[in-house]
Parts: structure tokens; sequence; C-alpha cells
């Protein structure tokens, strides 16, 4: 199974692969930046566990489990940062 | 960055300029800092889209300034988000064609929101972009080269602080020189063979249509898969038209242009190309306050603690610091009327001035203090960044509704009023979760509730027993959330159902709200209150009152009217003469009553009510109290034979209403149905100001007469069963 963005753990920054999925919240994930390549972090969850909070692109995003799924993370070893980072290139 | 102009043209008509931008980029505080307080708010037909005009002036120059939706992109997915789009092509037939677009983005979250950016600039627009929340971005260490950016991208860029006003007059200067300008070519970011594709579409089109759809839409028709801009040309051009979409589509996948993701790729490795080299930052450190004050405030211990106690001190607040001023809208209200009463003879314009409009305007403004307490606490809640965690807290729960987190706070606040709550629905993007949570929105408990709920959980139980009387309320309160329950339930699974919303969203940087936004929002939304729900809450009063006073020969009534005023006017008057005659006011104004077109429909609708336990006198009550619910109160003052003027605390009427018997010598207030009461008005959708607002923000009347019909429905079944269970319970007691 690839990784997802459901499998950080917090404070944990990786690499997006792909978003699967053609429909209209796939469209919305990448319309909000979560493109190939690009660096996320995952900063924490809401109390009752869903939704999530992540880092991209220098903002803050909430993402549903469910639709963190979608997100797939590259294979390569991440770094793990304690509390937020934000990347700028 | 503004080119000087040496004359300014003298040339004056009037330009038309749209306004977009991302959520959280403070546009309707730029909306407002440009056209003031002369907005103009309609809806666009068909669609729930606000339809928002402002006007201005620079120099000679008149503008006027099309404010549209908050918005992440230009692809639409829905007619509400389609509106937009055609706006900006000129193909929208109730708005003017534009001369130019403002598109504001926030300063310290240039890269994403430049994707919108990049989408304005394909339409072939002249276009300002406005960088604002600069004193943010250099808070957080984000520096901007701006007149690099502005050559970068090609157009005007003006830096901005919307919320101090500042750099206003340069962006006014710059809507002004670049509308008389050309616009900068269109931007293309997406690989060649895509506009190839897009072109040899436009072809295929005009062949079926007779002309081709502007470049934007060609190009969305392809990248929208399943999109908005594809059923609508579906429904032209027929069947034919997916093929094609589906072959075009496949050939790009096979150049290697992967849909949809090629978009958004393309677009942000051009707007990362743009700020290269122009955007700096120094550090990261300070960022991070914001990520501390998020750890606390989702904390899972914390989190529902804050929250809770947010919201309570939000019902606190609206409760208590409203009260004074409500008190002073109702001793207005009294001193207008008593000054009306004063000055007129007893007759029916002084009735149509006392009872109907001065009573029916008063019960409108009596809740402004709630309403705008309210707004003035969610515009702070949104201004500082609060109101998207508050989303983010509750959404899992809301979830199992099949809602999302952006319904609670409306829902929350329809518990003071429906009214605020009904227009808070606006953060919510998804049209249907929308819809349903408007319409769910009528069933919290509002504070109109309160005053019925006091006066009949007073009938029995007494006054010293407060925790009994608290645990009876709480459940009235209760009543609300659980119907509405299975009511959401179920409007989303027919009339709205659809796929779950997505809640991806920006959780926005927390700031200081700022004071000039937040006392605008509260204004407006005070004065949308007060201008469209009090015109029809007016007019309902009038006709309601009219309906209780004709016909009937008045001119005893007037006799003692009269005859009580002049001895009230004496230094010392017979105190036993006067409880005489108000005791023949008080039976003349109930015969009359009873006379009167309500009173006879009264009657008449006394076999449908009578399954509810309930009299001819309480079903003219919940039949005036059409207007508004509290309206009951003073309705049953009125019939038995109080005069109108009783609140629910007065004695008096808790003890006539004690007191009342039907004609076969049975008490009429039995537990059971002062509890039928109690759930008839705590669901029934008796505000006209309610609907009236449902219409706005719908801009449809079925949906106002939908809410009015179920609610009643469940109201009269609600009624119905705790009247008929209640009395079983008490004949096996």
């Amino acid at each position: 199974m690839a990784r997802t963005l459901t499998g950080l753990s917090r404070g944990e920054t990786a690499t997006i692969a792909s978003v699967s999925g053609d429909d209209a919240i796939a469209l919305r994930i990448l319309e909000m930046g979560l493109t190939d390549g690009e660096e996320v972090t995952f900063l924490g969850s809401a109390p009752l566990g869903d939704p999530l909070e992540f880092s991209v692109r220098g903002y803050r995003i909430s993402l549903r489990a469910a639709e963190a799924e979608r997100v797939r993370l590259t294979t390569e070893e991440v770094r793990s940062e304690n509390g937020s980072s934000e990347k700028w290139e | 960055m503004s080119l000087a102009t040496p004359t300014p043209p003298i040339a004056t008509e009037r330009l038309n300029v749209a306004l977009i931008g991302n959520p959280n980029t403070g546009k309707s505080t730029l909306f407002n800092a440009l056209a003031g307080m002369q907005a103009r708010v309609g809806n666009y037909p068909g669609v729930t889209v606000e339809k928002k005009l402002g006007h201005f002036r620079h120099g000679k120059q008149s503008v006027t300034l099309i404010d549209l939706p908050g918005t992440y992109s230009l692809s639409p997915r829905t007619p509400d988000e389609m509106v937009s789009v055609d706006v900006l092509l000129g193909r929208q037939s109730d708005v003017p064609r534009l001369d130019a677009v403002v598109c504001i983005i926030d300063a310290s979250n240039l890269e994403r929101n430049l994707y919108l950016f990049g989408q304005v600039r394909e339409l072939g627009l002249p276009t300002v972009l406005v960088l604002n929340m600069t004193d943010v971005a250099a808070a957080r260490g984000v520096s901007i080269d701006v007149p690099k950016l502005s050559e970068r991208l090609g157009v005007p860029v003006v830096a901005m602080q919307a919320h101090r006003r500042k750099g206003l007059a340069e962006l006014k200067e710059a809507i002004r020189d670049v509308a008389k300008s050309k616009a900068a070519p269109a931007v293309r970011v997406l690989p060649e063979v895509f506009y190839l594709e897009a072109d040899a579409l436009g072809k295929w089109l005009a062949g079926r249509l007779g002309e081709s759809p502007p470049p934007y839409l060609r190009e969305r028709l392809l990248l929208d898969v399943g999109g908005q801009t594809e059923q609508v040309f579906l429904k032209k051009v027929g069947p034919e038209l997916a093929s094609q979409l589906s072959e075009a589509r496949r050939r790009l996948a096979e150049a290697g242009c992967r849909l949809p993701s090629a978009e958004p790729i393309a677009r942000y490795r051009w707007a990362k190309e743009r700020l290269d080299g122009v955007l700096t930052r120094s550090s990261t450190e300070s960022a991070t306050a914001s990520d501390r004050i998020d750890r606390i405030v989702t904390n899972r211990a914390f989190g529902p603690v804050i929250f809770a106690a947010v919201m309570a001190l939000i019902f606190i607040s609206v409760y208590s610091l409203a009260a004074p001023l409500m008190d002073f809208v109702e001793s207005g209200q009294e001193a207008v009327a008593g000054f009306v009463s004063g000055s007129l003879q007893p007759g029916p314009l002084r009735s149509l001035l006392v009872d109907g409009v001065i009573a029916g305007v008063g019960g409108v403004l009596i809740f402004l203090p709630q309403i705008a307490m309210l707004f003035l606490f969610i515009a702070i809640l949104e201004d500082c960044g609060y109101m998207a965690r508050a989303a983010f807290v509750m959404d899992k729960l809301m979830t199992r509704l099949g809602l999302s987190g952006k319904s609670f706070v409306p829902l929350m606040s329809s518990f003071a009023c429906a009214i605020p709550g009904v227009m808070a629905t606006r953060v919510i993007e998804n049209t249907r979760d929308r819809m349903v949570t408007i319409l769910i929105a009528p069933l919290m408990s509002c504070s109109a509730r309160l005053p019925v709920y006091t006066l009949l959980i007073a009938l029995f139980i007494p006054a010293s027993q407060p925790v009994k009387q608290g645990l009876v309320l709480f459940a009235m309160y209760s009543l609300g959330v659980l119907v509405a329950i299975p009511i959401a339930w179920i409007l989303k699974r027919t009339w709205f159902k659809g796929e779950p919303p997505p809640f991806v969203m920006e959780l926005p940087g927390y700031k200081i709200p700022g004071l000039r936004n937040v006392a605008f929002r509260v204004y407006d939304r005070s004065k949308a209150f007060v201008t469209r729900a009090g015109t029809l809450i007016f007019a309902t009063s009038v006709l309601v009152w009219a309906a209780g006073y004709f016909p009937g020969d008045r001119a005893k009534l007037h006799a003692v009217e009269a005859e009580i005023e002049s001895l009230e006017g004496q230094a010392n008057p017979s105190k036993e003469r006067l409880e005489e005659l108000s005791e023949q006011q008080n039976l003349l104004a109930g015969s009359l009553i009873e006379q009167s077109f309500l009173g006879r429909a009264g009657h008449a609708i006394e076999p449908v009510v009578k399954p509810l336990g309930w009299d001819w006198r309480i079903g003219i009550g919940a039949l005036a109290s059409f207007p508004a619910r509290e309206v009951i109160v003073a309705t049953l003052g009125t019939i038995y034979s109080l005069g109108g003027d009783v609140n629910e605390e007065s004695d008096t009427l808790k003890d006539a209403l004690r007191d009342a018997r039907w004609p076969d010598g049975r008490r009429i207030y039995t537990v059971p149905v002062a509890l039928s009461v109690m759930v008839f008005f705590a669901l029934c959708a008796q505000c006209a100001a309610t609907l009236m607002v449902i219409r706005r923000e719908t801009n449809s009347w079925f949906w106002p007469a939908f809410t009015f019909t179920y609610m009643t429905v469940l109201a009269y079944v609600g009624a119905f069963a705790t009247y008929q269970i209640g009395t079983l319970i008490v004949r096996n007691m």
C-alpha cells in the first residue's frame, strides 16, 4: 500500500506523489495546491480525530481523513521535525 | 505603481468593475472601503448567489463595483459558481459588460492565491492585482518586491491594507487607468497541445451553435470533467458533445496532459516561477504563533472546552447585553404608543396606529439588539479566524447529520434568532448543505419562543420550583434539535441528495479583528434585517390587526376608553370607578374580538384545534401570531378580556388562563394542553421575518412556503401527540 497523508505522524513532512481520482473533490484538493512534488506537514487533528490540519505552500489547510487518504506520498525517506515547519522554495 | 495620467479624461462614462478573490483575503473589507454604505444587494435570477453592486467616484470618473463571491478557483461546478464566470465574460444579462476586474489576494498566502489570479488572467480583461494584508505578510517575515511582481505578472499591482484603508487612492487610480487601457494578453499556462484541442472544440461548437463560445469556456469544457460548463453546453448541443469531450480528453492524456491534474500542476508551476526572486522569507518564526494557538484550540481536551466556553460566552452576552437594549426599544415603543394615544381620540385610526403599526414594528425592532449582538460576535469570530476552527472542531459531529462543520455556527446562532442564523449560512459554499441548514435553522428554539414558554410553564409549575421549570424549558429547547436531526437526515437523502461536500478549506491565520470591518458588518446585516423583514412583518401586522378589529361596533368601547382617560387625567380619580370601567373595557374588547373576522375564523377552526386540546381562543391566538410567535401572548391577553397590554409576567393573564374553562366547566389549561401549546410553538414557523429572510437567501418563494408547511405540519402532529399522550398519562395516574 502506498503511503497517504493519513499515515503521517504529527510534525512529519512528506512529499506528494499524486492525488487519486478525477472527481470534484480530487480537483479541489489539487486546486488548493496539493500537487505532485509539493511538501506537506501534518500539524494535528480536530478533537474528535477528524478533520486533519496540514501545512502546504505556506498556509494551513484542513482535510477530512477520507480526503487526505486520496493524497499519495512518495516513498522516499521523510524528515521528521518537531512542531511546525514551513517550506518555501 | 500607477502610470501618471497627466490630464484626467473628460469623458466620464461609468466604468463597470468586478471584484474577485479567495475567501479570507479581505474582499468584503475592500468592497466596503471602496463603495461604502451605498451597496445595492439583490439576487441573480435562479440561483442563491448574492448580487452586490456598489458605486464610487474617482475624480470625475464614476465606477460601478460588482462584488463576486469569494472562491478558490474559477472552475464552475454548480450553477451558483457559474454566475461569477458569466459575469466576468459579460454573459450575465442583468450585469453590464465589465471594463476591468480587480483580483484581491492575501499577500501572506501569495502562491495559492495566484491560482485564481492565473485563471482571471485567461479571461482577457484588463486586470488590477490587489496585494492585501501586506502588514500580516510583513509580520510573518514575507517580503514582496511589488514592482518586480507587477512586471512579472503584466498587470498593475497595488499593495494595500484594506482594513486601514491604506492604498485606496492608488487602487482607484489603477482601476481607472487599467480600464482605459487594453488588456494584457491572456496568460496561457497549459501545454500548447491543450490549446489546440480547445480551439478544435471551439470550431466544432461553432458548427453546431453558429458561434464559438469564448476561449475561457472552451478551456473549461475540456478541463472540468462533469463540471457546470459541460452541463450547460450538453443542454445546448446535445449528447454528441460528451463523446467529443471524452475523445479530446483521451487524446490529451496520451499527449501527457492528464486531466484534471494538468491544470493545477501547470498553474502552480507558473505561480512559483512568477514568485521566484520576488518573494523572500526572512524567518519562519513568527508564523508559528498561529500554529501554537491552533494546537491549543484544537487540542483533544482543551479544544472542546474552549469551544463550549466561546459559545456559552456568546449566548450569555446575547441575552444579558441585549436585554437592556431590548427594554429600551420596548419603552421607546410604549412612549410612542402613549404619545399617539394621548393625541388621538379612541377610534379606528388610533387603534391602527397603536395596535397595528406601532405594535407590529415594535415587535420587529425588539429583536434588533439581539440580532446586532449576534452579528457582532459572528463578525469578530470570522475576522479573528476562530470561525474556521469552530467548523473544524465540530465537523465530525455534523457529518453524522450529513452536514459539515460549517453548518454549526449558523445553527447555533439560530438559538438566539433564526434570522442571523439563516444569513450566516452564506459561509457554506455547498448549495445543498446551505439549503438544508437554512431549512432546519428555524427549528432551533429562538428567543421569541421564550415568552411563550415562560408564560405556559408558569401556568402549571409554581415559581417555587425553579429547577422543574428549568427542566421543562430545557426540554423545549432540546425538542427543536431532536426534531432537526431526522429532518436534516431526510432532506439530505431526498431533495438535497449528493456527494458530501469536501472539507478542503483554508484555516486562516489568527489576527486581531478590524474594528471598522466588524462594525460595518453589524450595521449592514442589521439594516438588511430591518428594511427587508420589517416591511413584510409590518404589512402582516396591519392585516392581523384589521382582521381582529373589523367588523364590530366600537362606540361603547370608545366611550368607556374616553371615560377612563378623562378619569386618569383627574387629580384624584375614584379607584372603584376606574376598576369598574376597566373591567367593562376588557369585557367589551373580548366580545368584540369574538365577533371580529379573526374571532369568527377562530370558531371556524375550532374543530381543527380541538384534537390538540385547544379552544377557539388558543386557535385564533395561533392564527394571529403568524407574523411573530410572541404575539400569542398579547393576543391571548386581548381575548381573555384583558385588553392588549399584557406580557408573560403579568399575573392577571396567568390567573385568567388558569381560570379559563370550557362551557362544561372543565379547566382549559391542563398540563397536557399547556405542553401541547408549547410543543406547537416550539416547532411551528410562526415568524414572517424568518420566512422573508429564507425567501431572500434562497431567492425563491417555494422554500419559505415549504418551511412554513413542513414546520406547521410538524407542530400540529407534535401538539396532537403531546396532548393525546399527555391526557392518557394524566388519566391513568
